[in-house]
């Protein structure tokens, strides 16, 4: 079943696959320890692709184009945050309306950039590292921000795990009410965890449309920020496991389109379907089982933060 | 400084003006962004409100359109709402859309082409199973092994659009049709087709489905147990398991209702409006529903108003499309807005906005 296809490249593209649901869940992932739920990844990842997209395009720099992504991401997370944390209304509904607007907002801007090709992201150069057989291709054979993923989930781990910046940012998503008895910026430190989320979000939806894909059409996140979000539940809110299963999801992605490249007898309208259905059943595996995966949810996810005194 | 004092109980006044109030906030917002994309807004505006009602050259043709756009919109937010007021999110109203259209079609052109009087009830019931079976595979999950209703409903969504695809192409393809994806036409094959009931009007079965749902979802809420119970839930779930209420079965009940009445509404569009199941005859009124519910204040005669309003903007949207070269997307954009302006004012109804002067911690 699996004749002609190459172990050594199936796990090089699954790497490239899984690099924008990464970056998004670890976003998103920060986002619900400090206790807010956003529910608007897919918008803010399809904001970023076509923000990023149309940096890209205008100044010909790739590394601009990523900026740009996540200054789109986050602009649009922004409402999000303003509308959730000052105006306090249902994170749920914001979060779902973040996703109806970004995916108008996005087409509207995208516009005249369909059909065009972005300047491309080139491979870091490893030098003869990458002529290594086997490692070289998957440890030494990617571009920068595949690097820069693993780098962040690193990042986030150790943030979360060692720092005092984390320890607050826990303590602000466990309990809202403990956390400002102390003195901490409960407002502040949700909005600038927001921030980050969209930023990260931003930045995976530009790797859809300046590398993945690479070209600008709409809905062209198709669903990513959905599988991101089911990612941190998978993870239980811990970054190495969101990792893990990025990469799984990666593989089935990759796996799927070698599939129907090697011509399997199944249609490809059913392929396509396998990375959603596998991630419900992930999700079903880990919500269940006394509900190990919610034992670790944030205690106050989801919960507006209202000082009465 | 400002400070937001939580008032005792919601203002009813401001339970009724939001919406008013976000419509409002909408449009001036939305014409700034016609004004951006080098449109007069004011001309946009009332192209997109105005003109599909009362302009004599469009209206004529743009009225009856009201009925057939607001139709599925009012049809499957009544069945959101229920869901949303006891904090169960159904989300994927699409998909059990696109599924209630497969499995009702399916059955219609199964007869083809015989002709029968029972064919069409029969198409009715197998579209409000369709979406009704695939609106349960999230509720059973979150019954019996506690997964998040929200991301499954939502991921089956993309499940649907999918098998969309292979049915056109395959299974449901019209033979006599020269390879090109596509069903056989149902508004063509009288025994299953969903024809305009009163010339002129734009009523079709599924508008009648709709008016009917939002009768029984009002004595639901007002006079029945089970509305009851939507209603505790929602507003108090501890006292709600108190009082005897079953989350589980309020999960099955709710997600079941939204989902067979999603799959009503995608059968009477596809056996109407549509016509035939094609690879995009779905154009995203599972997704739009949630606005209108929300706007509707999950409240079945507000979701009357709010579906007419919200179908305006569809048609007045297609109509600046036509007249000024506004992008469709600007209307989805639109669409969104509104939500926004709608969450933001709620603000008034649950809190007092107070002038305060800083003090000094004592």
């Amino acid at each position: 079943m699996f004749g002609g296809i190459d172990p050594t490249l199936l796990i090089a593209s699954l790497m490239v696959a899984s690099v924008p649901i990464i970056l998004a869940a670890i976003g998103e992932l920060v986002v619900e320890r400090a206790g807010v739920l956003n529910l608007g990844v897919e918008g803010m990842m399809i904001m970023g692709a076509v923000c990023g997209f149309i940096a890209a395009v205008e100044t010909g720099s790739p590394v601009l184009g990523f900026v740009g992504g996540a200054a789109g991401g986050a602009a649009l997370s922004l409402i999000f945050a303003v509308l959730t944390q000052f105006l306090l209304a249902n994170q749920v509904a914001t979060g779902l309306a973040l996703t109806l607007f970004g995916l108008g907002l996005s087409s509207l801007l995208g516009q005249g950039y369909v059909g065009i090709k972005p300047p491309l992201t080139g491979v870091v150069p490893f030098g003869p590292l990458a002529d290594i057989p086997v490692l070289g291709k998957i440890v030494f054979g990617h571009d920068w921000v595949v690097y820069l993923s693993i780098a962040v989930v690193a990042a986030a781990w150790w943030v979360l795990k060692s720092t005092r910046m984390g320890l607050i940012l826990r303590a602000v998503g466990e309990s809202h009410d403990a956390a400002h008895a102390l003195g901490y910026k409960v407002r502040r430190i949700r909005m600038l965890a927001i921030l980050f989320g969209g930023g990260m979000a931003g930045l995976g939806g530009a790797y859809i449309s300046l590398v993945r894909v690479p070209q600008w059409t709409d809905g062209i996140t198709s669903g990513a920020g959905w599988i991101a979000l089911a990612i941190v539940v998978f993870a239980a809110w811990r970054p190495w496991r969101a990792l893990v299963g990025a990469y799984l999801f990666g593989g089935i992605t990759v796996l799927q389109l070698n599939l129907q490249a090697a011509g399997a007898r199944i249609p490809v309208e059913y392929l396509s379907s396998a990375p959603y259905l596998i991630t419900i059943l992930v999700l079903v595996i880990m919500s269940s089982g006394r509900g190990k995966a919610a034992l670790n949810a944030p205690a106050s996810l989801g919960q507006n933060f209202h000082a009465s005194r | 400084m400002l400070r937001l004092e939580k008032r005792p109980s919601p203002s009813r006044f401001w339970q009724g003006m939001t919406p008013v109030l976000a419509v409002a906030l909408t449009m001036v917002a939305g014409g700034i962004m016609f004004a951006l994309l080098g449109k007069n807004p004011v001309e946009a505006i009332r192209t997109i409100f105005w003109d599909p009602l009362f302009n004599e050259q469009f209206a004529s043709y743009s009225r009856p359109q009201l009925l057939v756009k607001a139709g599925p919109l009012i049809l499957i937010a009544i069945g959101l709402s229920l869901g949303f007021r006891a904090g169960i999110w159904n989300i994927g109203a699409e998909g059990q859309y696109i599924m209630g259209a497969i499995l009702g079609a399916g059955v219609g052109l199964a007869f083809y082409p015989a002709e029968h009087w029972f064919i069409f009830p029969l198409m009715v019931v197998a579209g409000a199973l369709g979406g009704w079976a695939w609106a349960m595979i999230p509720a059973i999950l979150r019954t019996r092994f506690n997964t998040n209703e929200i991301l499954v409903s939502l991921l089956l969504v993309y499940v649907a659009q999918n098998l969309l695809a292979a049915m056109s192409l395959g299974l449901l393809r019209n033979p006599e049709g020269g390879g090109f994806p596509g069903s056989r036409n149902l508004s063509q094959y009288p025994a299953a087709a969903n024809p305009e009931l009163m010339a002129g009007t734009g009523m079709h079965w599924g508008v009648v489905a709709a008016f009917v749902a939002v009768i029984a979802a009002y004595v639901l809420l007002q006079r029945h147990i089970l509305g009851f119970h939507i209603k505790l839930a929602g507003q108090a779930p501890r006292a709600a398991r108190f009082a005897g209420v079953n989350p589980k079965a309020l999960v099955v009940m709710c997600m079941g209702i939204s989902g067979a009445l999603a799959g009503l509404a995608g059968l009477f569009e596809v056996s109407g409006p549509a016509g035939q199941i094609s690879i995009d005859f779905n154009v995203g009124y599972g997704f739009t529903a949630i606005i209108v519910a929300f706007l509707g204040r999950l409240n079945p005669v507000g979701i009357l108003f709010a579906g007419l309003l919200m179908a305006l903007t569809y048609i007045g949207g297609e109509l600046a499309q036509f007249m000024l070269g506004l992008p469709a997307a600007a209307i989805q954009a639109f669409q969104g807005m509104l939500l926004f302006f709608l969450l933001a004012v709620d603000l008034l109804t649950n809190y007092r906005i107070r002038l305060a002067v800083k003090k000094e911690a004592v």
